[in-house]
């Protein structure tokens, strides 16, 4: 990619937008892809009238904290919110609510594997409003839309780990994964659920620390087209650095039709945005045995599960990891499989005939019994007699003398007939693939 | 019996809310002839006093409630339904807010009947009242001096009897130096006791709705209608609160008065004034002394920088697009405030002047908790002259903050604080006022204090008629 | 400390601040800031070593909502709009912002 001169220096930013049933300063509904019209969900908190005052989300910060300890932070006891000033339509207060030098989670981290990412810092803040450009009466203008501000948002900063495309794109996924599995986030990137953003800087191999530049990739929509802009960034900036040239330091968008960065707004000065504590909001202060009990009570990771699952069961990880999203999920099929082992049911088939959407996945408790039922009557086979078997399918060949050429041109549907004979010559259930196995040696003599 | 002194209907709209209420339960007089009483008087000063922005032209009714239907002025940085809410700028002229400030929900469920809204200094930045953008307002006392602010509207509604009661809202003052120059009773609740939701705020950390009244009486009636939890502001008080009537009457002989800055230089015109103060709480008992403290000058750096600080970002909402008018409407002293706020919180800055500005924030809260154990109240003037003339404030760019000088530092700790009448001057009609604080949460003490000098003495120009 | 501010910075922080002054403004302005940090400038005289800032006089903590919908305090899009001046289809109305200059 860059010829091993230089290697990438990437930090990624993701936010995303908590799945609580109210926003994160009032009571106001928490759907804004949902709402009917626009400006419907608001009220005077989160249009920002006079007089109007947050009172912060209880939800919202569990939540926080549930992902921190998830991603093996260290939780700040005391914590806080604070006000971030900057002036912009969608931000109806003139600052956002969000979390300056107290966050509620830092140093975690995230396993790929392409190398560790560890997390910098997990925060809690506020959502803007919508925009939409548009020309009314031939003059260009930008509507506003407060349904979305004041959803709870949880902010991620990752630290400058990140040092392929590849891997940025796994983290993004593994994050997604987790946020998913916590259901604390739907993370529907077409929606904005989730949102990614990247710093980017190169450094020569071998160098350690960090270069004295980064470029911010921002508004991008999805782990394709980030992977794509990393990669096309790498390269804009490693030309540069070749040629001497000095780096801006700028935001850039990824331009999907060129397949180029672009310029988005200068960096060249950080914006001032007068951080202060907000006054309307007292302070969170936890004990270490309210964090404590968080933590034991925690569901256990998808890494875990599927670990445990192979060492109990024997199902192979491969499978494990496709069967749910959910913590909710993954209890059911806990459920499910040692109900099935207490019935000497074969749990690594019955995985797979779930892979395989041979069976329909159970989605609450009660449908335990059921999935266990269907799986029994699919797999009610017989042992099967290979000899007998051959001699079967001996004597519907030879009552099929043009069966076996049809195959040998190329006709392959007349297996699913000479499956269908053999099952019906025998009289008994007999295992699929056993039998679909001999009539292809049996084919191919 | 009582209702033989006011034979005429004119008369009405000079009744304390207690006798008010008192007349009203018991049939003598109607809600809607004391309405009338008020709405007529208004329409005679208000075209020169400038009291009220908007306001009731005929009676209205009330739900059921101890108010009875009474008339109740409210300053206009208060949101109301039925009025527009202008915090007195051009930014919000014609404002109506489409909800109300849980304040007001609460005196309307009592019954009271919000008669209408009072003038103030633009966004309550100010002593004067001279800084609305509609106009000054006159002191109902003597016309050529100012009412003081910023709840001046509101203390001139209750000084000229033009309303039975009023709410006020204080940051640094703003309740007690307009009710000292208007020679009414002016009450600021402890930070937290009452709920700011719906008030336009101007420093969110101080910022205190509170009662202004004829009597100590009628404050601590309308404090306990106002006062308590609010779901909607997380700075409220979850506690819930005394009953503040029964502070009422108490003897305060043996209790231990601590006085405040009596040696400050400018207070030449109070001091004798306050001392005579004194030597009355000391005749009912009081064991009185004179008290050092931290010099109030510093008050002032950290109110200003601190306020204006909260000031520039509570202000950043206005920008015309979802209401009101653009930032090209803010008067001067707003447009001076922001930024001065601004620079404070800038990179590079905010350490020097906000951080501190907190850091000594807490150095007064440390030297009240130290004097609170020595005290049970402490007491000041409420300010350091009487009312000022028309023009007064014109006079600096730190007008507001240097003449409530000596009541920020209880403002800036949060500190519950009374300010009642102490003198009259025949010659000018102009009063002035004793200001009584307390520790956070015991406004039962400064209602008691009040309630005992205010009985003792004559200054209460409405306590004669009872 | 200097207490003497220059119209530039003054300027600047009008920027910030998102207020617009015309030039005697940004004079009358400029010199009403250097009265007021000549006032505050004596912050600077007390010892404030070891004390934390007080953000919070209350002592307040730990305040939160459950999260529930309030369907009362929601308003409806009418009333949401109902005090702007410009409103287009359930929308408030600005100006485009550019992004790129």
């Amino acid at each position: 990619m860059t010829d091993n001169k230089y290697e990438l220096v990437c930090g990624m930013e993701v936010h995303a937008e908590l799945k609580t049933a109210s926003k994160m300063f009032c009571g106001c509904k928490n759907d804004p892809f949902g709402a009917e019209k626009p400006n419907s969900h608001t009220c005077p908190v989160c249009l920002a009238l006079p007089g109007a005052l947050p009172v912060a989300n209880k939800k919202a910060i569990e939540w926080t904290i549930k992902l921190g300890l998830a991603l093996g932070c260290k939780i700040n006891l005391f914590s806080k919110f604070d006000r971030k000033h900057y002036f912009y339509p969608d931000l109806p207060k003139g600052y956002q609510i969000s979390q300056y030098d107290l966050p509620f989670c830092y140093d975690g981290k995230l396993e790929t594997s392409l190398g560790t990412v560890r997390i910098h810092r997990i925060h809690l803040e506020e959502d803007t409003g919508k925009l939409l450009h548009k020309k009314i009466n031939g003059e260009d203008v930008s509507l506003i839309d407060f349904n979305r501000g004041g959803v709870p948002l949880i902010e991620i900063v990752t630290e400058a780990d990140i040092h392929s495309p590849e891997q940025a794109k796994e983290y993004g996924k593994k994050l997604r994964e987790l946020l998913r599995y916590l259901e604390i986030s739907d993370c529907d990137m077409d929606q904005g659920g989730m949102r990614l953003e990247a710093n980017v800087s190169l450094r020569p191999v071998g160098e350690s620390g960090l270069p004295s530049y980064k470029t911010e990739l921002k508004n991008i929509n999805s782990f394709k087209f980030m992977e794509q802009a990393i990669n096309f960034e790498m390269k804009r900036q490693e030309k540069k650095l070749i040629a001497g040239e000095e780096i801006q330091q700028e935001t850039l968008g990824w331009n999907t039709t060129t397949q180029e960065t672009f310029s988005q707004r200068s960096k060249e000065e950080a914006e001032d945005y007068r951080y202060f504590p907000d006054p309307d909001l007292p302070p969170v202060r936890f004990t270490q045995a309210q964090i404590d009990e968080m933590k034991a009570s925690l569901p256990e990771l998808p890494t875990q599960i599927v670990k445990r699952w192979e060492g109990e069961y024997q199902i192979e990880p491969r499978f494990g990891s496709k069967l749910f999203n959910t913590a909710s999920e993954a209890n059911i099929l806990d459920s499910l499989f040692s109900s099935a082992k207490n019935k000497k049911v074969a749990v690594d088939k019955l995985a797979s005939a779930l892979v395989n959407k041979q069976i329909s996945l159970p989605i609450v408790e009660s449908d335990v019994e059921k999935t266990i039922n269907d799986f029994s009557a699919l797999h009610s086979v017989e042992d099967v007699d290979t000899v007998e078997l051959k001699t079967t399918i001996e004597k519907i060949l030879s009552d099929n003398p043009d069966v076996k050429e049809k195959y040998s041109r190329g006709e392959k549907q007349v297996l699913g007939f000479l499956m269908g004979q053999v099952m019906r010559v025998s009289g008994k259930k007999l295992d699929p693939a056993a039998v679909r196995a001999t009539i292809l040696l049996s084919l191919e003599e | 019996m009582l209702y033989q002194e006011f034979s005429t209907m004119t008369d009405l709209n000079k009744l304390t809310l207690k006798k008010a209420q008192k007349l009203v339960a018991e049939k003598e007089v109607t809600a809607a002839e004391i309405q009338q009483a008020c709405i007529d008087k208004i329409k005679e000063v208000n075209g020169k006093l400038n009291i009220f922005l908007s306001h009731l032209d005929a009676p209205v009714t009330a739900s059921e409630g101890s108010l009875h239907s009474l008339p109740i002025a409210v300053k206009d940085n208060v949101c109301t339904l039925d009025f527009p809410t202008t915090a007195s700028s051009k930014v919000l002229e014609g404002y109506r807010p489409p909800y109300e400030a849980s304040i007001i929900r609460k005196v309307k469920e009592a019954g009271g009947v919000i008669l209408g809204k009072t003038n103030l200094d633009a966004w309550a930045h100010g002593s004067s009242t001279e800084t609305s953008d509609f106009g000054r307002t006159l002191n109902p006392r003597n016309p050529d001096h100012l009412p003081g602010g910023s709840s001046g509207g509101s203390a001139a509604a209750v000084a000229s009897d033009t309303c039975i009661i009023a709410i006020g809202t204080e940051t640094a003052g703003s309740i007690r130096q307009p009710s000292a120059w208007c020679g009414v009773v002016g009450l600021k609740p402890t930070y937290g006791r009452v709920s700011r939701y719906g008030i336009a705020a101007m420093a969110s950390s101080t910022d205190s709705p509170g009662p202004i009244a004829k009597t100590v009486e009628d404050a601590a009636t309308l404090l306990d209608i106002m006062a308590g939890h609010d779901p909607f502001d997380a700075t409220s008080n979850p506690a819930e609160h005394p009953v503040f009537s029964n502070s009422l009457n108490k003897k305060i002989s043996g209790m231990k008065v601590g006085v405040l800055y009596q040696d400050l230089e400018g207070l030449e015109e109070v001091r004798p004034y306050i001392d005579a103060a004194s030597k009355i709480l000391e005749d009912l008992g009081a064991e009185v002394e004179y008290a050092q403290a931290l010099d109030p000058h510093y008050a002032i750096s950290v109110y200003t920088i601190a306020q204006r600080a909260e000031v520039s970002s509570n202000l950043a909402r206005y920008t015309g697009i979802r209401y009101g008018n653009d930032r090209s409407h803010f008067g001067d002293e707003a447009k001076r405030r922001i930024m001065l706020g601004t620079h404070a919180l800038r990179k590079g800055y905010a350490d020097k002047y906000y951080l501190t500005a907190q850091k000594v924030r807490a150095k007064f809260a440390l030297d009240f908790e130290e004097l609170f154990k020595k005290y049970d109240v402490l007491i000041s003037a409420s300010s350091p002259t009487f009312a000022q003339k028309i023009g007064a404030s014109e006079s600096s760019s730190m007008f507001g903050e240097l003449a409530d000088m000596l009541q920020e530092p209880s403002s800036i700790c949060g500190l519950p604080g009374i300010n009642v009448p102490v003198f009259r001057d025949p010659e000018t009609n102009l009063f002035l006022g004793l200001n009584i604080v307390a520790p956070a949460w015991r406004e039962d003490l400064v209602i008691q204090f009040g309630d005992a000098y205010e009985k003792a003495t004559s200054w209460n120009s409405w306590r004669n008629n009872d | 400390m200097s207490a003497t501010i220059s119209k530039k910075l003054v300027d600047e922080i009008a920027h910030l601040a998102n207020i617009p002054l015309s030039d005697k403004e940004l004079s009358s302005i400029t010199k009403a800031f250097d009265e007021t940090l000549q006032v505050i400038d004596n912050l600077s005289e007390i010892d404030t070593t070891g004390i934390e800032p007080a953000h919070h006089t209350t002592g307040l903590e730990n305040i939160m909502r459950e999260d529930v919908v309030d369907n009362e305090r929601m308003f409806s899009q009418e009333e949401a709009l109902s005090q702007a001046k410009k409103t287009n289809g359930g929308y408030f109305v600005v100006p485009r912002i550019l992004h790129n200059d």
